[in-house]
């Protein structure tokens, strides 16, 4: 199994940045989602996250909701992501869950990890779960042998830097502007300060998500950060693509254009 | 207005505690970027609670802004249909706006000048607390956004055009079921991207710390004046006190001065809309399991798998599959008891209200009378029951219009 901790030190030798893609379990359809999963690491992604779909993704803009509420009216329960990650840790990249807290704190904190783990998952990135709220999650992880990673955001005091740095084992994710997912003109500038000012705190790998859209942003964030963050980009062309097999290569040639961005 | 009457004194032992805990309910699931900006509007409200100046100035507003004290009124013909029990009404619906809204939207409006900020955003249901907030707003001359699910601004079309009037934008939420779940969703993600320039105006109970204290706290003068005001009348307390729970700032504002008067049973009516067994309704604590929505670990509609469940009444103000986390508390203290009143069963005590003593509730504050009624022929004639009326049912006749075929 590909750990993050592999990830991060590959990518470092070959004196990079890690591209990291993000996609929701269950889409475009049921097993179409490893598929494109599949395209995204084939095209050079190094690790994937997988979204679960959540019915109050708060933090999420409309591109990232339209594909949650699609997958979840396909009917994508919490075995399907499992399965998704199976699917997706078998490509050989290191396979996150990212999702919000409820849908975790329902199904049992120790069961998640446990078959998280059990599908190859490496972690966990969580964009409602404070430090304070954290302990459970943490814990369970720990015994999982998964790791928890955590938001730090431009408007973050450097005492709460620290507190959530404290909480992360596979990276710190760096929100680089105030806002929700969605890929936009420019990456904001707050993010490389926000990078710096995490550093400050921790030897763990700091990657930047929201924003990030086009190789050309992937390669300016990859001069200061650790890692670079794309999902609303890649679903955007997959909801404009005819089918899915157009959308599979549509999201492999804007993986592939991401990847030469963060060698550059 | 006193620190005391604000925000009660801790005697009863009721305020959260660092992390914004009523014991496992409460708390801050939120993403980090509004964290800051929650520990801001703590911190200034802290200040502003203990300030003479700001105590003054939330008083004044509410004297001659929303026109406090409101009034009891002994419904008698009314109480005739509850076994004779004496029913007696705090009256908020005769508040400026014409709901209990007011209140903690004077006091939050109040706090966004404190804050320094110049635009307001706000959710709201069935549109008191949108209109509230729009009052506010062009009273202090702040910029203000209203989120609304677009089913609501279909069935309350008159506060939409009321709330444009006042000056405010209303943006119709088209996710999910429409509703104010999904406005409340909606005003997170506008908080989060504009929160250097903006205050939340959060219009109940529920919601990341401090939401939950704040909005109880601006809403608690209406239990204050309530329970003064019954000792005057009847020389006593009330041996019941009913409300409707939707969020349940309304239910939480006339509850929480009583908390400490043991014999004074507290009890909150849920929508059941069309009956627990149709899966139609919004019995969140009546039906609902633990876990987490909009930013607060208490009692909410979902799935094996944590799914937020869509909620219905024919109240929009009632409409919401979470509830706030104080009330999860005072139900698993067992301090309060919660209950479920259908459709039916708010209707026909809306028009017992509007017939036996001219007075047109809110549909939910119809919720209560209705519960009121049951309880009243429980409990027998020596009973006196007070219900919170929480607003008044303009609003609502389109909807009735359609119910009863007027």
């Amino acid at each position: 199994m590909t750990t993050l901790q592999t990830v991060f030190a590959k990518a470092k030798a070959d004196n990079r940045a890690a591209l990291v893609g993000y996609l929701p379990a269950g889409f475009p359809s049921k097993g179409g989602d490893v598929a494109a999963a599949a395209a995204l690491v084939e095209a050079g992604c190094d690790v994937i996250e997988i979204g679960l779909p959540y019915s109050d993704p708060l933090m999420d803009g409309p591109t990232i909701q339209d594909a949650v509420h699609r997958s979840l009216t396909n009917g994508t329960r919490i075995a399907d992501v499992m399965r998704t990650v199976e699917g997706v840790a078998a490509t050989g990249a290191a396979t996150l869950v990212m999702t919000y807290w409820n849908p975790i704190d329902k199904y049992g904190a120790d069961r998640f990890a446990r078959d998280l783990a059990n599908a190859g998952g490496v972690g966990t990135i969580t964009p409602d779960l404070t430090p304070e709220e954290s302990e459970p999650w943490r814990e369970a992880s720990a015994a999982a042998g998964i790791d928890t990673v955590f938001l730090v955001a431009p408007s973050s005091t450097e005492p709460r830097i620290k507190a959530v740095v404290d909480c992360c084992t596979g990276f710190v994710y760096a929100a680089s502007l105030m806002g929700v997912t969605g890929a936009r003109e420019t990456v904001n500038v707050a993010a490389e300060g926000l990078v710096k000012r995490t550093k400050a705190h921790t030897d763990l790998p700091v990657c930047v998500g929201l924003g990030v859209g086009t190789g050309a942003q992937a390669a300016e964030v990859a001069a200061y950060a650790d890692g670079v963050i794309v999902g609303s980009a890649f679903i955007r062309r997959i909801l404009d693509a005819p089918d899915e097999a157009a959308g599979r290569e549509s999201i492999g040639v804007l993986a592939r254009d991401m990847a030469k961005g963060v060698r550059r | 207005m006193t620190a005391a009457d604000l925000a009660g004194n801790g005697a009863y032992g009721d305020d959260p505690d660092v992390h914004g805990k009523f014991g496992i309910f409460g708390g801050r699931y939120v993403p980090e970027a509004l964290i800051p900006a929650l520990d801001e509007v703590a911190a200034t409200y802290e200040k502003a609670k203990n300030d003479a100046e700001f105590l003054r100035e939330f008083d004044h507003l509410l004297r001659t802004y929303a026109g406090r004290p409101t009034t009891l009124t002994e419904v008698p013909r009314f109480s005739e249909q509850a076994g004779g029990a004496r029913i007696i009404l705090k009256r908020e619906d005769l508040t400026h706006t014409g709901a209990h809204k007011i209140n903690n939207v004077l006091g939050q409006a109040l706090l966004t000048k404190r804050l320094g900020k110049k635009r307001v955003i706000a959710e709201t249901g069935a549109g008191q607390h949108g209109v509230a907030t729009a009052t506010a707003a062009a009273l202090l001359g702040l910029e203000c956004v209203i989120y609304m699910g677009a089913v609501d601004c279909e069935r309350q079309a008159l506060n939409v055009a009321r709330m444009k009037l006042l000056g405010a934008t209303v943006v119709p939420v088209k996710n999910g079921s429409q509703t104010l779940k999904d406005a409340i969703n909606e005003a997170f993600r506008d908080w989060v991207t504009n929160v250097d320039t903006t205050h939340y105006l959060f219009g109940t109970v529920a919601g990341p710390h401090p939401f939950p204290e704040i909005v109880r706290d601006f809403a608690r003068i209406i239990g204050v004046e309530a329970r003064r005001q019954m000792l005057e009348l009847t020389g006593k307390l009330p041996d019941a006190v009913c409300a409707a729970v939707g969020g349940g700032s309304n239910a939480i504002g006339i509850f929480h001065a009583f908390i400490g008067d043991q014999d004074v049973k507290l009890h909150g009516y849920e929508a059941a809309g069309h009956g627990l067994e149709s899966g139609e309704h919004a019995l969140t604590l009546t039906a609902g399991s633990v876990g987490v929505l909009h930013g607060s670990r208490t009692y909410v509609l979902q799935d094996d798998e944590g799914q937020t469940i869509e909620s219905h009444s024919i109240s929009a103000g009632l409409d919401y599959p979470g509830v706030g986390p104080e009330h999860a508390w005072l139900k698993d203290s067992g301090r309060a008891t919660y209950h479920g009143v259908t459709d039916d069963q708010a209707m026909a005590a809306f028009s017992l209200l509007a017939r036996t003593e001219g007075i047109i509730p809110a549909i939910e504050s119809s919720h209560a009378l209705a519960g009121a009624l049951e309880l009243g022929r429980e409990l027998g004639p020596e009973a006196t029951i007070l219900v919170n009326l929480s607003g008044r049912g303009d609003k609502d006749m389109g909807t009735a219009m359609k119910y009863f075929n007027l």
